[in-house]
């Protein structure tokens, strides 16, 4: 089998641009950026404003793209970058892609304009027919399908070896790296760029978990600390992509790696009490686990947050442990990729010689990523 | 006979097979449905259709849900094929012994959803997501976060039939059934598992979708006579037809499934795949990624183009995918390409989108064991610019050892799969 390296980061969210950006909000502990307001009483972490010229060059593609997508191709962008790979036209033509993502946002005043008008229709079947048919875009379409952030990723930056896209919230980010890893592992292939992109800034995605009740209505507060109150999920716009592949093929490029995965593992335990901190204790040990940093995706929501606390005592004692949506909020399905692009950089950085980092989904599925030094 | 491919990895056998269509429930009625002809297209009946250029649809009516919505028939297509395909494996229905791979249509609220929360909200004027919103936070509305998220058909799924480890749920557009059973394959391949449930599944007529179709001028409007709408490769092909379908694939790492004598269907022998980065809808006008995808098939099944018997087309029967198809085709099967059989499912089923790719492949293999290609029906006005054999309009009995599966996709998606009834040089 092989080592999996990691060469690129692209990152963007609340804390900035750039994983540099990022390395230094976490040492720094500040509170993240937050908007209280424009979806009051629910927090979310916008994303930094980016100039999406510099990884978006046309404006035809970025007026095909709505912000989800914009996210991350723009993250994507810099993930190629970063790992000297963006003017590589021959390695793009043959770097797979999977994609993390849930589907993209709708035209809300169309929805509200409808709904209003649905109450008095004589005839709402007709009515619901013909309102779509004038009001939707027809571009729109494209904008939403779940596998269109890994198309335009093709057509932006020529990432066209072949794309996946993975869905199912949380799990499809964990998945996604586990996938990838073991391509390359295996010999099946040599270079991925695997992400995903998050837009929290959206009445459709709130109106999702507010339904289950799932989300965080009071100001800010660190994800350990919400139990007390309720707990609760404070959703982040952002997106990560990573350049992952074979030890030997970045050093034949000349690429620097900044930390190895060693072992990507997950599980959908059938959740009841104590059944997530059960299952972290298996990925754990199925990973062989030994870490001084931990950069945990622990959600805030009651229950699940204090059981990944109570199991990360035992896994990492004396570890250093971060939870991402401290510094970015919960990216869904960037959350896991977000954790592993913070991990590698403490890692090549001196700060730490192992990093555990957790998923454990607001709802479902649960997944750990062993980084260790390059 | 050797149970590891040319290139030493195990071989990947087909145990179970499972569909259900607007032909029928079942592959042996899907199958006498689609040897004999017959068309699943029809009229919509499940919402009005007056204010829409496109009526018809190869929907799936015989299957009833509560609530009735795009996950929920999903859902259910995907139990139905998969309970088929275990049941034909031998392989335990509450604890399958492997990984569970299934293309799932990306999944949204619909409108009866929105329109009971805007209902609860006690807003009688203008209407926003605020007020949504505000019903959401009533508690009430607690099981539609589950029934609207992405991972719940793979979850309900993997509970039913307690296949292992994380489910993982996929799109890669019109091709995500096949990207399924790829994922299934390679998986056996790397020996993580001894057998991969691979499921591609959609029951996604509804106004919104069918209009987000009609919306990008994909679908065909010639509704006077549903069943003659979907014309592949014919001159006066208009556009596709959207159906409703489900398919699953029982995959078996070949040594294993002989260890435990059960009967091996076939094997999925070689996939392949390429990205295109030239527009969201359309391919690259040279046809290269489509090219590229079959020829990583052929390669990776070790088998060259004339070993190929019958091409099981995507064959969408609009002008784009017609056209570049039988380009890309001709490319790799050059002048051998005007008497090989490729024939369109589609002509039949509809286009069944997310699980197309999956339902193609049990068409596939149903024709290595029968040896008989099914039809491209409504060829009445062949198209000049594509001289093609497409089996026009009756079944065609044949030997057919090795096949090859296209699957194109939006955004760049081009996989295509090889079956086989052996291995070549067994």
């Amino acid at each position: 089998m092989r080592d999996v390296v990691i060469t690129g980061i692209g990152i963007v969210s609340c804390a900035g641009e750039g994983l540099e950006t990022h390395l230094a909000a976490l040492a720094g502990g500040a509170a993240p950026r937050t908007d209280t307001a424009a979806f009051e009483p629910f927090p979310v972490h916008p994303a930094t404003p980016l100039e999406w010229d510099r990884q978006i060059p046309k404006k035809s593609d970025q007026r095909q793209m709505e912000p989800w997508q914009k996210l991350g191709c723009y993250a994507a962008g810099l993930a190629l970058d970063a790992a000297g790979a963006k003017d590589d036209a021959a390695l793009k033509g043959r770097m797979q892609l999977i994609v993390s993502a849930g589907g993209g946002e709708r035209d809300y005043a169309v929805d509200g304009g409808i709904l209003t008008g649905l109450r008095k229709a004589d005839n709402p079947g007709v009515f619901l027919n013909e309102r779509l048919m004038s009001d939707l875009r027809p571009t729109l379409f494209l904008a939403q399908l779940s596998n269109l952030l890994a198309g335009n990723i093709s057509i932006v930056h020529g990432v066209t070896g072949a794309s996946r896209t993975f869905m199912g919230e949380e799990s499809s980010g964990v998945d996604a790296i586990r996938i990838a890893r073991e391509r390359i592992a295996s010999g099946q292939d040599d270079i991925f760029l695997v992400g995903g992109a998050y837009n929290a800034e959206r009445p459709d995605v709130l109106l999702i978990y507010e339904m289950g009740g799932f989300l965080w209505k009071q100001p800010y507060r660190p994800v350990w600390k919400r139990g007390p109150e309720g707990g609760g999920m404070i959703l982040g716009s952002g997106a990560c992509f990573l350049v992952l592949e074979s030890r030997e093929h970045a050093a034949s490029r000349g690429a620097k790696p900044l930390a190895a995965i060693a072992g990507v593992a997950s599980d959908r335990s059938r959740r009841k009490a104590g059944s997530v901190e059960g299952a972290l204790h298996g990925l754990s040990r199925q990973l062989g686990a030994k870490p001084d940093l931990v950069l945990s995706g622990a959600t805030g929501v009651k229950g699940i947050t204090e059981e990944e606390q109570a199991a990360l005592k035992d896994i990492a004692p004396g570890a250093t442990i971060h939870a991402t949506g401290d510094l970015v909020g919960h990216t869904m399905e960037a959350q896991a990729h977000t954790g592993v692009a913070l991990a590698a950089g403490l890692v090549a950085q001196g700060g730490a010689n192992e990093a555990l980092v957790t998923s454990i989904g607001h709802w479902r599925g649960e997944g750990a990523i062993r980084i260790t030094r390059a | 006979m050797a149970l590891r491919d040319t290139k030493g990895r195990p071989l990947v056998a087909v145990t179970g097979m499972g569909t259900v269509t607007s032909l029928g429930q079942g592959r042996d009625d899907t199958w006498a449905a689609l040897t004999a002809g017959k068309s699943g297209i029809h009229r919509i009946e499940r919402f009005p259709t007056e204010g829409l250029r496109t009526t018809i649809a190869g929907t799936i009516d015989s299957v009833d849900v509560e609530p009735f919505c795009a996950p929920m028939l999903s859902e259910r297509l995907a139990m139905l094929a998969a309970e088929e395909a275990v049941a034909q494996s031998g392989l335990s229905h509450e604890s399958f012994p492997g990984a569970l791979f299934i293309a799932v249509p990306p999944v949204e609220m619909e409108w009866p959803q929105r329109e009971a929360l805007a209902e609860a909200s006690g807003q009688t004027g203008e209407i926003t997501y605020k007020d949504l919103l505000k019903a959401a936070g009533t508690g009430r509305f607690k099981a539609w976060h589950d029934l609207f998220i992405f991972g719940t058909v793979a979850d309900r799924v993997a509970d039913r039939f307690g296949t292992r480890g994380s489910p993982i749920s996929l799109s890669t557009a019109c091709s995500s059934g096949a990207t399924a059973i790829q994922l299934g394959v390679e998986a056996i391949r790397r020996g993580e598992t001894d057998a991969a449930l691979c499921i591609g599944t959609d029951g996604s007529v509804n106004p919104e979708s069918l209009i987000r179709f009609s919306l990008l001028s994909a679908l065909s409007t010639q509704n006077e006579n549903p069943e003659g709408a979907s014309k592949p490769f014919s001159k006066n092909r208009d556009g596709f037809v959207m159906g409703e379908g489900g398919a699953a694939l029982v995959l078996e790492d070949a040594e294993k499934a002989r260890a435990r004598g059960a009967r091996i269907l076939g094997y999925v022998l070689g996939c392949g795949e390429k990205g295109d980065g030239f527009h969201r809808t359309r391919s690259s006008p040279d046809g290269m990624p489509a090219i590229m995808a079959i020829r990583q098939a052929l390669e990776d099944a070790g088998l060259s183009p004339e070993d190929i018997d019958y091409i099981n087309a995507h064959g969408t029967s609009t002008p784009e995918n017609d056209k570049m198809e039988a380009m890309s085709c001709t490319a790799v099967f050059g002048e051998r390409m005007a008497s090989l059989p490729i024939s369109s499912n589609k002509s039949m089923i509809g286009h069944t989108l997310t699980a197309a790719g999956a339902v193609e492949a049990v068409m596939s293999l149903m024709t290595i064991g029968t040896g008989r290609i099914p039809p491209t029906i409504n060829y009445q006005v062949p198209d000049p610019a594509i001289p093609l054999d497409v089996v026009p309009n009756v079944a065609r009995d044949a030997r057919v050892s090795y096949v090859l599966s296209n699957s194109f996709g939006f955004g760049g998606q081009n996989t295509c799969l090889v079956f086989g009834a052996d291995p070549k040089g067994a």
